[in-house]
C-alpha cells in the first residue's frame, strides 16, 4: 500500500508525458486533480491503518542490491506520517491552484506527479540509498520546474544555483552514508538495522567527519545559516506553485533527515555536538528574521523566513540532545514541537507561497512597496493572507503557536540563553510580518503601474480560494486540536529520544 | 611435488593453444580481415555488407564472451587471461562497438571508404580487447599498438583541416607514450626477468624498487594514453572534435575500457606485491584527470569538446578503485560497473550529438525541446547520468568507486571526486539549459538521424535499466583474476 501510495503519481506522470500533445489541457488537469486527491485519500488510509501505538507500521523490504549493502525498505511511524500528510495535501493544493494554467500544463502536470512521488518515497524511505535517490530526483524535478516554469529573465540562472548547492549538500550527505555504510558491520544502508547501535562508537574522530558530512548536506537543504543563499532567489524565480513545493516539502527534507538520520544513527555524536547545532539554528532564526525584515519582495521575505522558522527546528533538535536522557518530558516536548512545527510551516508557507502567486498574477511584481491599500480591492485575499500570516508569527490558536510553544518550553530548560534569544527572533518575524501586512494591505489604494497591469485587482478566484482555503484551515484545526497529530508524533518522540539518550 | 605439479600446470597452460579460448576476438579479427578483401570487391551502394557483418561479429562474441564464462584461467602460454575481468570488457566493447557500428550507417552510407571504416572500427576494438586480456607485457605493447594504429587513421577519416590536425596530434603523442612504454616494459623485464605477469608478481617484490618504480610509470604512460587520463589526455579534445561523432564516441569509449582493464590487471597481478607508489600514483592521476578535466570542460561551447573533457574528467573518477585497491574483489566490481555503466551512459550523450549533425554548438541546441522533447529526454536522462544522478547506472557505479576509496583509505579522494561532480554539473546543465530553453523550435533538428536517436534512446533506458537491476550485473564481476 505504501509502496503503491508512493509510485502511483510517477506512474500518471509517464501516461500523462506519453499522451499525445493535443490532449485538451482540461483532461490533463483533471488527471493532476484526480491523482492528487487519491493520494491524500491513501495517505488517510495509511494513517488510518498506523493505530495509535508507536514504531513502524506498513513497512515492506525487497531486495534490491544485495551485494551493494541497498535494500528497497519503506516505512512509516509518527515522524513520517505527518510529513507524508503534508506532502499529499499541499500537492493536490498545487493542483487545485494550477487549474486555470494552460501554458504547458501537461509536463508541469507531469513533473509535480513526479515530484510528488520522490517526497513522499523520501518520506516513507528507510534505506539510506533509497532516501538518496529520491533526495536527488527531488532536485532535478525541482530544477526543471524552477527553469521551465519560472519568471524569466532570471529563473535559468536561479535553477542552476538552487541544483548546484542542493546537489553539494546530497555529495556530502552521499559521503556521510558512505561513512555509515563502511562503519556498520556487516555493511548495509538500512536505517533501522544502523540504528541498532552507534556504529561508529569507539572512533570518535571518524564519527565526527562523517556528522559533519550528514550535517552539512541536510543544512544546505534545510536550509540553515551559512547555507541559505541559493533560497531566496530559488523562491522569487520559481513559479508558486513551485515555491510552495519548495518552500513546504522540500525544506522538511533536511530536518527531516536531521529526525530520521542524523539523531538516531549518530546519538553520541550528536550529543556531544548538540552545541553546535544549537548555535546555528539560532543564528538562522535571528538572521533569518532580520534579513526578511530588510526585504521589499514579498516572496524574499517569506523565503527568508523560512530561514528562521527552520531554525526554531535546530534549535528544538539540538536542545532535545541536552537533556535526552532525563526523566522530564522537555526534550520530548522540544522533539514533537519541531515535527510540528514542520507541518505547520509546510501549511502556512505554502498557503502564503499560493497568496503571492495571486499577487504577481494580477501586479506582475512582488515588490511590496508597490502595493497598497489592497483590503479595499480584495478583501478574501487580504483575509486569506492574513491569516497565514498571523499563523505564521505564532498568533494563538493557529498551528504555529503550538509548534513555537512546545519548540521554546521544551529547549527553554537545557538552553535557556538560545532560547531566549530565539524569542527575540520571534518579535522579530511578528513585526515584519504585520508590517508587511500593512503595507500591502492597508492605507490609500495604490496599484502597480507596469506595462499590461492595467487592469483592476480582482479578488481571488474560486480555484484559488479552493487551494488555499483548506490549507488554512488544516492550519486553524491544528492549532485549535494539536492532539490529532500530537498522538501520532509522540511515541516517535520517545523512541528517538530512547536512541538519543542511550 | 609442488614443483612436479607446478611443472604441469606450465605444460597445461603452454599447452592451451585452443582458438576457442578467444572467440570473440577472432571473431573479430575475421570479420575485419574479410571486411576489408569483401570491399575491395563490393560496388559502393553495397559496402554496408561489411559493416553488417561487423555488426554480427559483435553480436556473436557478445554471445561467444557470455557462453565462455569467466572461469579464470590463461590460454596461449599463459600470454592471454579469460576472467571477469576480460568477460567484462569483452561485453562491454563488443557492446559499445555495436553502438558504434548503428551510429556510423547512416553518416557513412555510401562513402568511398565505407567498409575502410567499419574494418578500422572493428581493429580499434580487437585491440582493446587485447589490452583487456593481455597478461603478459609483450602482448600489452602489441596490443596498444593494435588499437592505437587504426585510431589514429579513424580520426583523420573524413580527410578534412581539422581531421588531419587531428588525427597528427594524435599519432605524434601516441608514438611518443608508446616508445616511453616499450621503455618501460624494457625495465620492467630488466627487473623481473620475465614479462608475464605472474611470474613479475613472482619477481618484482625482490627487485630494486627504483628500477620498478621507473618501469612502472613509464608503463603507466602508455595506458593512460589509451585511457584518455592527464597528463596523456592532450589528444582527446582535438580528436573528439576533429573526427566525425560516431568516431569520436568510439575513441573515447572502446579504448579506455581496455586500457583500465588493463591497468586493474596490472595493478592485481604483477604489482599487487611490489612496494612501491603505484596507488599513490594512480591516486595523483585521478585527482589531476578528474579536476582538470572538469576545469577545461566548465566554459565550452562546442559540444564535442565539452564531452571529451567530460571524458577526460571520468577516467578520473573510473581510477578511483585503482588508487586504493586494497580490497580486490569490491574494488575490481566497482571498477567493472563504472567501467560498463560510463560506457553505455557517454554512448548515449554521444548518440545524440550523432543524431543532430547539424548541431555542434551549445547555442545551435537552444529550442531543441521545441522541436524533439523525447531526443532532449533522452540527452538530459545520459548528461545527468554523467553526473552521478540516481538511479541512473553511473550513480551506483559512483557509489561503489566512493565506497571503495573511503574504504581504502583513500577519503581526501573520494571527497575531491564529490567536489568535481558538483562542478561537473554545472557544464551539464549548461547543455541541458539550452536544450530546453528558446522559444523557437531548433533549426538543427530538421534534420534528425533516425537511428542515432534510437540508440540514444536505448542508451538512456539501458543506463537506467542497469542501474535500478543492478543486482543481476554486479555480482558477476567481482571474481577472481587468473594468475
Amino acid at each position: 500500500m505504501l509502496t503503491a501510495l508512493v509510485f502511483l503519481p510517477a506512474v500518471a506522470a509517464g501516461i500523462l508525458l506519453c499522451l499525445p500533445r493535443t490532449t485538451p489541457p482540461l483532461l490533463v488537469r483533471a488527471v493532476w486533480v484526480a491523482v492528487s486527491s487519491v493520494e491524500v485519500a491513501l495517505v488517510l488510509a495509511v494513517w488510518a491503518g498506523h493505530g495509535s501505538g508507536g514504531g513502524m507500521t506498513h513497512e515492506t523490504r525487497a531486495v534490491w542490491i544485495p551485494s551493494a549493502g541497498i535494500g528497497y525498505h519503506v516505512g512509516v511511524d509518527g515522524l513520517s506520517l505527518p510529513l507524508l500528510a503534508l506532502t499529499a495535501v499541499l500537492f493536490w493544493a498545487c493542483a487545485v491552484h494550477a487549474l486555470r494554467m494552460t501554458r504547458r500544463v501537461r509536463l508541469l502536470a507531469a513533473l509535480f506527479l513526479f515530484l510528488e512521488t520522490t517526497c513522499l518515497g523520501l518520506f516513507a524511505a528507510l534505506d539510506l540509498i533509497l532516501f538518496f535517490v529520491f533526495f536527488d530526483l527531488s532536485l532535478v524535478a525541482m530544477y526543471f520546474v524552477i527553469a521551465g516554469w519560472g519568471h524569466r529573465p532570471g529563473a535559468p540562472r536561479a535553477a542552476v544555483k538552487f541544483f548546484l548547492y542542493t546537489f553539494t549538500g546530497s555529495l556530502a550527505l552521499l559521503l556521510g552514508f558512505i561513512g555509515l555504510y563502511l562503519a556498520a558491520e556487516p555493511h548495509t544502508f538500512d536505517m533501522v538495522a544502523l540504528a541498532r547501535g552507534e556504529v561508529t562508537a569507539g572512533r570518535p574522530l571518524y564519527g565526527a567527519l562523517v556528522l559533519l558530512a550528514v550535517g552539512a548536506g541536510l543544512a544546505i537543504k534545510t536550509p540553515t545559516v551559512p547555507f541559505h543563499t541559493w533560497l531566496p532567489p530559488a523562491h522569487t524565480e520559481a513559479p508558486a506553485v513551485g515555491s510552495a513545493i519548495l518552500a513546504g516539502v522540500l525544506l522538511k527534507m533536511g530536518t527531516y533527515g536531521f529526525l530520521r538520520i542524523a539523531m538516531p544513527l549518530l546519538p553520541d555524536r550528536w550529543r556531544e555536538f548538540a552545541l553546535v547545532f544549537v548555535v546555528v539554528g539560532v543564528v538562522s532564526v535571528l538572521y533569518g528574521a532580520l534579513v526578511a525584515l530588510a526585504q521589499r519582495d514579498f516572496k524574499r521575505m517569506i523565503a527568508y523566513t523560512s530561514v528562521n522558522h527552520m531554525g526554531y527546528v535546530l534549535l528544538a533538535l539540538g536542545a532535545a540532545a541536552g537533556s535526552a536522557g532525563t526523566a522530564d518530558g522537555a526534550a520530548r516536548l522540544a522533539v514533537s514541537g519541531a515535527v510540528f512545527q514542520m507541518v505547520s510551516h509546510g501549511l502556512l508557507t505554502g498557503a502564503l507561497f499560493l497568496l503571492a502567486g495571486v499577487l504577481y498574477e494580477r501586479g506582475r511584481t512582488y515588490d511590496m512597496t508597490a502595493y497598497s491599500g489592497l483590503a479595499a480591492r480584495a478583501p478574501v485575499f487580504a483575509a486569506l493572507t492574513g491569516v497565514a500570516v498571523f499563523g505564521s508569527l505564532g498568533l494563538p490558536g493557529l498551528s504555529g503557536f503550538v509548534a513555537e510553544f512546545q519548540v521554546l518550553a521544551g529547549s527553554l530548560g537545557p538552553r535557556p540563553l538560545a532560547t531566549v534569544l530565539a524569542v527575540l527572533g520571534l518579535l522579530l518575524t511578528a513585526a515584519l510580518l504585520l508590517g508587511a501586512l500593512r503595507r500591502v494591505f492597508l492605507g490609500p489604494l495604490r496599484l502597480p503601474v507596469a506595462p499590461g497591469t492595467g487592469r483592476p485587482f480582482p479578488d481571488v478566484r474560486r480555484h484559488e480560494i479552493a487551494a488555499v482555503v483548506p490549507l488554512l484551515v488544516l492550519a486553524v484545526a491544528l492549532g485549535l486540536f494539536p492532539r490529532v497529530v500530537l498522538d501520532a508524533i509522540e511515541p516517535f518522540s520517545r523512541t528517538l529520544l530512547g536512541l538519543v539518550g542511550r | 611435488m609442488s614443483g612436479a605439479a607446478d611443472g604441469a600446470v606450465t605444460l597445461m597452460t603452454a599447452m592451451d593453444e585452443n582458438p576457442a579460448g578467444l572467440l570473440p576476438e577472432v571473431f573479430l579479427a575475421a570479420s575485419a580481415v574479410l571486411g576489408l578483401l569483401a570491399g575491395a570487391w563490393l560496388p559502393r551502394h553495397r559496402q554496408w555488407l561489411v559493416g553488417a557483418g561487423a555488426t554480427a561479429a559483435c553480436g556473436a562474441g557478445i554471445v561467444a564472451a557470455a557462453v565462455a564464462g569467466d572461469g579464470p584461467r590463461t590460454v596461449f602460454g599463459g600470454a592471454f587471461a579469460v576472467d571477469p575481468v576480460t568477460c567484462t570488457a569483452r561485453v562491454v566493447v563488443l557492446s559499445g562497438t555495436l553502438l558504434v557500428l548503428l551510429l556510423s550507417f547512416v553518416p557513412f552510407r555510401s562513402h568511398p571508404r565505407e567498409s575502410e571504416l567499419y574494418v578500422l572500427i572493428q581493429l580499434t576494438a580487437l585491440g582493446a580487447l587485447m589490452l583487456a586480456g593481455a597478461q603478459d607485457l609483450l602482448l600489452l605493447a602489441a596490443a596498444y599498438l593494435l588499437t592505437s594504429v587504426p585510431s589514429y587513421t579513424l580520426a583523420g577519416f573524413r580527410k578534412d583541416e581539422r581531421g588531419t590536425e587531428a588525427a597528427l596530434k594524435f599519432y605524434v603523442t601516441g608514438a611518443l607514450l608508446g616508445v616511453v612504454m616499450l621503455a618501460g616494459i624494457t625495465l620492467l623485464y630488466a627487473a623481473g626477468g620475465a614479462s608475464s605477469y605472474p611470474r613479475l608478481a613472482a619477481a618484482l617484490p625482490d627487485a630494486p624498487s627504483a628500477l620498478v618504480a621507473a618501469g612502472v610509470v613509464a608503463l603507466s604512460a602508455g595506458v593512460l594514453f589509451k585511457a584518455g587520463g592527464v597528463p596523456a589526455h592532450f589528444w582527446v579534445p582535438d580528436a573528439v572534435q576533429g573526427s566525425a561523432p560516431p568516431v569520436a564516441a568510439l575513441l573515447t569509449t572502446v579504448p579506455k575500457v581496455g586500457a583500465l582493464a588493463a591497468l586493474w590487471r596490472l595493478t592485481a597481478v604483477p604489482l599487487a606485491g611490489a612496494d612501491g607508489p603505484w596507488h599513490t600514483l594512480m591516486a595523483v592521476v585521478a585527482a589531476a584527470s578528474m579536476t582538470l578535466g572538469n576545469l577545461a570542460a566548465f566554459f565550452q561551447t562546442d559540444v564535442l569538446r565539452l564531452l571529451a573533457y567530460s571524458t577526460v574528467s571520468q577516467v578520473g573518477y573510473l581510477l578511483l578503485p585503482l588508487a586504493a585497491s586494497g580490497r580486490g574483489g569490491q574494488a575490481q566490481s566497482a571498477l567493472l560497473y563504472y567501467l560498463a555503466a560510463y560506457a553505455l551512459t557517454n554512448l548515449g550523450a554521444f548518440a545524440v550529438v550523432c543524431a543532430l549533425p547539424r548541431a555542434r554548438l551549445l547555442a545551435e541546441y537552444r529550442g531543441l525541446w521545441r522541436a524533439r522533447p523525447w531526443l532532449v529526454l533522452w540527452l538530459v536522462v545520459c548528461l545527468l547520468g554523467l553526473v552521478g544522478t540516481p538511479p541512473t547506472a553511473v550513480f551506483l557505479g559512483k557509489l561503489e568507486v566512493f565506497t571503495t576509496a573511503v574504504d581504502g583509505g583513500a577519503g581526501w579522494l573520494a571527497v575531491l571526486a564529490a567536489v568535481n561532480t558538483v562542478a561537473s554539473l554545472f557544464y551539464y546543465l549548461r547543455w541541458v539549459r539550452a536544450a530546453c530553453s528558446g522559444t523557437e523550435p531548433c533549426a538543427a533538428a530538421r534534420a534528425v538521424v533516425g537511428p542515432a536517436a534510437v540508440v540514444a534512446c536505448a542508451a538512456a533506458g539501458a543506463s537506467v535499466v542497469l542501474g535500478v537491476a543492478a543486482s543481476l550485473v554486479l555480482p558477476l564481476s567481482g571474481g577472481p583474476l587468473a594468475r
